[in-house]
Formats: structure tokens, C-alpha cells, sequence
């Protein structure tokens, strides 16, 4: 309509998607669509709002950075997506809906004929009915059942039984059944009851993918961008980008500051400081020197330096914590779902209610006929359509009630397993706290000192200047006018204000505070010492405080040193273990499990990984680790800890809805089950119990609509 | 009856249109963006070529 659409390019185009979590309004949508196809080698770009996304069309020799830094100049930060994966799950939504949408349609045809049928048609005309009811039946059954046949069939061959095993029965029985009866001319046919059990299962089955998918859109627009690559000097001595993937050992790459390493390696040349929180958890940085091993994932401080490649890719130590995480993984894939542990114990009920009543009613004389009909008419009532929406339509109403509040849940297993939970274990940096430097005195500083801070702090992209600058924003503190503003890098950032030389950079070794200090010098003489550190996170202690009162105790799982994690300790009064290595968290969580207690582990780093995947659940913030995303099931935005609580408390009342759900579900078959083995249940009576009860268990669960916002 | 050979049909056939136009309309990608076709009604077309 208004926006440009997309263009039909007669050569197939390589087709690249970003992640572009900053657009806002429709003035984002134009500015991008418009501005990239404006640029040199872009044809096309088409955004997709809801996913935050941006599919670019573009000549094949444009490369990855290339294509960023175009989405740049537009004014936007992008992230590239991989594809993996992505096609495969959405085409399950698809599948779903298609199924579904065909359920729905025959199911309102049906109904149609089947209201005359009810209404006192007979003779011609009723058997007339049936064979069309018949005739949009069974392509239906055949199309939208394939789903349950499909995973029943399965689950039978490894000898289990799952929900999907009594509903492809009593589909397949009913149906053979009604049709037999529609050759006979007999008075009762099913084929309503059938298809309207489909779509509502279907429709059950359609919300659960749909919340996964909402889910997993939302964290991939979040994962920010690890180092993908880096500058190589090559033996001729010019430089050039390599991707992560092609770096060699051997290889020398120039790490700027501020740049995160691509592989591990051994600097050969230029000291620095290196930040290893991600990979240790450990806040304080550590100096390198020519000679130091330093490990992909960790972040470069202060000045650039040359380091040559050790290892790469699947050798690194990065690599050997992905590996802990898949084993971690594998313990958690044992939980089942509620509705599946339901099942186990309805299945076989169902099914013997239903043989008996037709054995019963063999022995009392009835007839193989009458008896099968009893039979089918005891299935169709106790099949479990209610049951297959009680758990997930409470869950996706309580997801988006949760998304709405900046918390992603990844899937309805979560929301059960985060329901259990009774131990909380927490990491610190980045978790507890906000995991960047702040500083701690800036009230301090004068109002001069402080517009000459902000000045030289937003000239710089040192992790000490941006964490300054953040708290002198936020104080709305105005910038002097700087001049001559220039970095030198390791040292510090100059420049000439009103005319007078001033500076900011590291102290000169005589500051004893632990933490992290920077020194501001107005001319020559007047020396302001700012001290940073990590700081707790908003609301904390209050956090913790909620989630005692909901019986969760918790403690501290750190990989820094004993120091630096006490006074948050004390702060919060937890109990702490330190300087723990990813597989020592891996063990106090087993440990804590062999004792019985469901673990909730909530952490950041990449160090966290393992723990995260192998807790009962795990939640990580938005600022965590791509690894501490992908292996958290919840994902909480903004810099506050009160989702957790908030999480915890949601999946509580998520669970009371389900198995509210339950007992509604169940007493509705509760009444009509006698009926049906009386055999008085007529397929009027069948459609009315479904659907009614179906409804009542959908209207419960959108009780569950503020569910993230209430207390 | 007569009317009802003539009217059966025509409810079957106009579920049906809506059924395959549905189809039709997944496979086009017409519900990939809901937010996002809320938003470009807003964009002002400046369409000056």
C-alpha cells in the first residue's frame, strides 16, 4: 500500500536477515526501508516489525560487516541471524494452523447438517446428511489427524503411551464406527463429535507452538553480536578482517580495545588489561603482558595488542564449557510435562472404561452393535479435549502477561518446571549485579568537574567512561565544551576545556580502594579520583526478600574471588561459595538435586552456561551471554532482579489455573461419563460436553491475563 | 429438497473460499508482520520519482 513492497528481481538475490531490536514506530520502518535501498549494493530491504527484523536483498559480493555498517549509516544497530533451525520450527506453527483451519472448517459444515439431523430430520434426508457429513469427515480426520497418529504411532513403537494414543482410538474408532452406521442408515453418527475433538486439540497444540516460536523470536532479537571475526596481520603486512570461522592457528590478530577476542591465543606483543567476567566471573580485570594466554570470549580494556592464535572454533576453552552445557542439557530433557504425566494415568482409564462398558454390555445381552456404539459413545466423551487445552492455553496467556512485563519464557515446560523450584542459586557478577563499573562518588565531584567528565567520557568507548557517563546522564549533568579531545589508548583521554589541559585516566598506582579508579586532572593541579565498581542491580534485596516469603532460599555461586564477593553477601545476607570454576557450579547444583531440592539457577556469564542448563530451571537477564541465553528457559529484560520473583510467581499461578483446569476437565466426564455407559448420550450430547467444557477451561484460563502484574 | 441441493452446495462452496482463501493467504505471508501492517498504514509515501 504505502510502504514499498517487494521487488520481483529476476536474478535470485542473496537474501540476508538482521536482528534489529531498536525500531520503534513507523518512522523506523520507512527509514530503514527506504534508506538501505537507497545504498550501493542493496536492492531491497523489507522489515518485519513484529519479529524485529530486517530482510535484506543485496548484491552477492556485499559482505556481513558491510551490510551492518549500512544498516548503521540508516541510524540503526543490527545483529545477523543465522538461519538455523528457524524454517523447520515455524513451518510446526504452520503445520498447526493449516490442520487446525481445516478442522474448523469442517467442523462448522458438519455442525451444520448435524443441527437438522438433531433437529428431527429422518428417513432420506438424514441418511442424506450423514453421507455429506461423511464426505467432509474423512478427508478432514485423515488430514488434520496425521498430527496425533503421527506422535501416537511413535510413542507406541517405543511401547509407551502418551494423550495422543487414546485420542487416535477413539478418532479412528468413531469414525469407522459412524461410518458403518451411515451405510446401515442407522440414527447416530459421530462425525461431529470427531472433527470438533480435532480442532479443539489442534487448537491446544497451535497455542503451544505458537508460544514457543513468540518466545524464540523475541531472545534472538536480543543475542548480541560475540566476536565474529577478526583483524589478521598477514605475513606482507597488510591486515584484513577474517571470520571466526576461517581463523587459523598461527594466525596474528590485532585486538583493538573494546573489542572481544575471536579465538584463544598468547599476546606477543602490547600490554593491556583484559575483562574475563564473562568467561570467569571474576570483575576485576587482568593485566596482560607479552606472553599472557588469553581466551576467546574475553573482552580487551585498555590497548591494542598483537596476539597469535592457539586455538579456534571447536578447541577453545569457550568450546569445552558448550560441551558441559550439552551434557547438562541431556539431564533436563528427562522431565516430562504435566499433561503427558496426566495422560499416563488417563490413558489406561479411559481406555478400560471403555472396554468395560462394552464387554458390560456384551455380557448383559446387548449385541456386538449396541455395545460398540456404548463404546465409541464413552471415548468420545472422555477423550481428552479439554484436558489438551487446559495446559496450554493457561500457558500462553500467562506468557504474554509475562512478555508484556519484559520476561521471555521460552516454553510451557519452563513455566512447570519454574513452578517447582525451592532453592535458589544465584551468580553474582552480572546477575546480583549490574555487572558494569559505576561509580560510587560522583556526588562528590563539583559541578565544573563534573560537565568536564562528561565531556571526556563520551569521547571514549572504555567500559570506565561508559559506565561514568551513563551516571552523569542519567544526573542530567550538561557537557563543557572540550576541544583537542584525543584517546591514548592504555593511558587515558585529553583535552583542552576553556583553555585549561585537563585528563582522565588510571591512577598512578598510589589509590588503594578495591575496585576500579579514574582519575580526573584539571590543569595540573586539582585531581579528582572517581571510584567505580560493579553495583548491585535495582530492588536486589527486595527480590530476595519475595522469594524467601515464597519458601525459596538463596545463595551465591561465584567464580570471583572470596573479596570482591563478600560485601555483596553481607549486603543481601546469603550465604556464598567463591571462586567456583563452571564445572564446581555444575556439581553444587547436582549435589543440591541428589538432596532432593529442585534447583532455580540464575545467572549471566558464560561460565554460567552449564549451571544454567542443568538446573531444574534457570533464568539469565537480557544482558547475559548469547550461551546464557540460549540455555536459560526465562529471559528477563531491563536492569532490575524483580522478574524473577515476578516469573516464579506467575508459574505458580499458572500451575493452580492448570490443574484447576483439570478438575473442571475431569468433572465434566465425571457427569457424562455414567450417561455414556448407560448409553443415553446421543452425539447432540457428546458435541455439548466437549465444547462446553472446552470453553469453561479456555474462559479460566484468560483469568490468567494479568497474571505478571498482579501481586 | 430442491432447495436443498441447491443451498448445501452453496454453503459447502462458501466455506470452502474461505478456507482456501486462508490457506492462501499463510502461504502469501500476510500474517508474518501483524504489528508491523498496523505501522505502515502511518508511513507517509513520498513517492517523488
Amino acid at each position: 500500500m504505502t510502504a514499498p513492497t517487494t521487488n520481483q528481481a529476476a536474478i535470485a538475490l542473496p537474501v540476508t536477515d538482521f536482528a534489529v531490536p531498536g525500531m520503534r514506530c513507523a518512522g523506523c520502518i520507512a527509514k530503514l526501508e527506504s534508506g538501505l535501498a537507497l545504498q550501493s549494493g542493496i536492492a531491497n530491504a523489507r522489515v518485519n516489525f513484529t519479529a524485529k527484523r530486517v530482510a535484506i536483498t543485496h548484491l552477492p559480493e556485499m559482505t556481513l560487516p558491510q551490510l551492518v555498517s549500512a544498516i548503521a549509516n540508516v541510524g540503526f544497530e543490527a545483529v545477523p541471524l543465522s538461519e538455523s533451525g528457524d524454517e523447520e520450527e515455524n513451518r510446526d506453527a504452520q503445520r498447526l494452523l493449516k490442520a487446525m483451519a481445516v478442522a474448523g472448517f469442517a467442523m462448522m459444515n458438519i455442525m451444520l447438517l448435524s443441527v437438522s439431523v438433531w433437529s428431527g430430520a429422518t428417513g432420506v434426508t438424514r441418511d442424506l446428511f450423514h453421507w455429506l457429513s461423511a464426505m467432509i469427515a474423512l478427508p478432514t480426520v485423515a488430514y488434520a489427524g496425521r498430527v496425533f497418529f503421527r506422535s501416537a504411532w511413535g510413542a507406541l513403537r517405543k511401547g509407551r503411551t502418551n494423550m495422543d494414543v487414546p485420542i487416535s482410538i477413539g478418532v479412528t474408532l468413531t469414525t469407522a464406527l459412524s461410518l458403518y452406521e451411515t451405510f446401515t442408515h442407522g440414527p447416530h453418527a459421530y462425525f461431529d463429535g470427531v472433527v470438533m475433538l480435532l480442532f479443539f486439540l489442534l487448537t491446544g497444540r497451535w497455542l503451544d507452538a505458537v508460544m514457543r516460536d513468540r518466545a524464540r523470536d523475541g531472545v534472538s532479537a536480543l543475542l548480541k553480536q560475540r566476536a565474529s571475526g577478526a583483524m589478521v596481520l598477514h605475513a606482507e603486512g597488510q591486515s584484513s578482517w577474517v571470520d571466526a570461522r576461517s581463523l587459523q592457528p598461527g594466525m596474528v590478530m590485532l585486538v583493538a580495545a573494546g573489542e572481544r577476542l575471536a579465538a584463544d591465543g598468547v599476546v606477543t606483543e602490547g600490554c593491556s588489561s583484559f575483562d574475563l567476567s564473562l568467561l570467569t566471573g571474576e570483575t576485576a580485570p587482568q593485566s596482560v603482558v607479552t606472553g599472557s594466554v588469553v581466551h576467546a570470549g574475553t573482552l580487551n580494556l585498555d590497548a591494542p595488542v598483537y596476539i597469535q592464535i592457539t586455538a579456534t572454533g571447536a578447541d577453545t576453552a569457550i568450546a569445552d564449557i558448550a560441551r558441559l552445557m550439552e551434557q547438562a542439557t541431556q539431564s533436563k530433557s528427562h522431565y516430562v510435562r504435566i499433561a503427558d504425566r496426566a495422560a499416563r494415568y488417563y490413558a489406561p482409564a479411559v481406555h478400560s472404561l471403555a472396554a468395560v462398558s462394552f464387554l458390560g454390555w456384551m455380557a448383559a445381552g446387548a449385541g456386538w452393535h449396541e455395545s460398540l456404539l456404548i463404546c465409541v459413545a464413552v471415548l468420545i466423551i472422555t477423550c481428552p479435549c479439554a484436558l489438551g487445552l487446559a495446559v496450554p492455553a493457561a500457558q500462553i496467556v500467562v506468557a504474554g502477561s509475562l512478555m508484556r512485563a519484559g520476561i521471555l519464557v521460552k516454553d510451557g515446560s519452563a513455566l512447570e518446571r519454574l513452578a517447582e523450584v525451592d532453592l535458589a542459586m544465584f551468580d553474582k557478577t552480572g546477575t546480583l549485579t549490574l555487572g558494569r563499573p559505576m561509580p560510587d562518588n560522583l556526588d562528590k565531584a563539583t559541578d565544573a568537574q563534573k560537565a568536564i567528565l562528561l565531556s571526556l567520557t563520551r569521547a571514549s568507548r572504555h567500559p570506565l567512561s561508559e559506565g561514568i557517563r551513563r551516571a552523569l546522564e542519567s544526573r542530567g549533568v550538561k557537557a563543557a565544551s572540550a576541544t583537542q579531545i584525543q584517546e591514548v589508548a592504555g593511558t587515558g583521554i585529553f583535552a583542552t576545556v576553556n583553555g585549561q589541559a585537563v585528563s582522565l585516566g588510571r591512577p598512578d598506582g598510589e589509590v588503594t580502594h578495591d575496585g576500579l579508579a579514574a582519575v580526573l586532572q584539571v590543569d595540573a593541579c586539582d585531581a579528582f579520583v572517581v571510584h567505580l565498581s560493579d553495583q548491585l542491580r535495582p530492588e536486589a534485596a527486595a527480590t530476595l526478600r519475595e522469594l524467601n516469603r515464597l519458601g525459596i532460599p538463596s545463595s551465591i555461586l561465584s567464580g570471583d574471588r572470596a573479596e570482591s564477593v563478600a560485601p555483596i553477601a553481607r549486603a543481601l545476607a546469603m550465604t556464598a561459595q567463591t571462586s567456583m570454576q563452571p564445572q564446581d557450579k555444575l556439581d553444587a547444583i547436582a549435589r543440591q538435586t541428589t538432596a532432593g531440592h529442585k534447583v532455580l539457577m540464575v545467572g549471566d556469564g558464560l561460565n554460567d552456561g552449564p549451571a544454567l542448563a542443568a538446573g531444574h530451571a534457570s533464568i539469565a537477564p537480557a544482558s547475559a551471554s548469547d550461551a546464557g541465553q540460549n540455555a536459560a528457559d526465562v529471559v528477563f529484560m531491563g536492569d532490575a532482579l524483580s522478574p524473577v520473583a515476578t516469573a516464579i510467581r506467575a508459574a505458580r499461578k499458572t500451575q493452580q489455573i492448570v490443574r484447576q483446569n483439570f478438575i473442571l476437565a475431569i468433572g465434566y466426564n465425571m457427569l457424562a461419563v455414567p450417561l455414556a455407559i448407560a448409553g443415553t448420550v446421543t452425539p447432540l450430547i457428546a458435541a455439548a460436553a466437549m465444547s462446553g467444557s472446552s470453553l469453561v477451561v479456555v474462559a479460566n484460563a484468560l483469568r490468567l491475563k494479568n497474571a505478571a502484574s498482579a501481586r | 429438497m430442491t432447495g436443498l441441493a441447491f443451498l448445501i452446495p452453496v454453503a459447502l462452496g462458501l466455506g470452502l473460499l474461505g478456507l482456501t482463501g486462508f490457506f492462501w493467504s499463510i502461504k502469501n505471508g500476510q500474517f508474518d508482520d501483524a504489528d508491523g501492517a498496523a505501522m505502515r498504514i502511518l508511513i507517509e509515501d513520498e513517492d517523488n520519482v
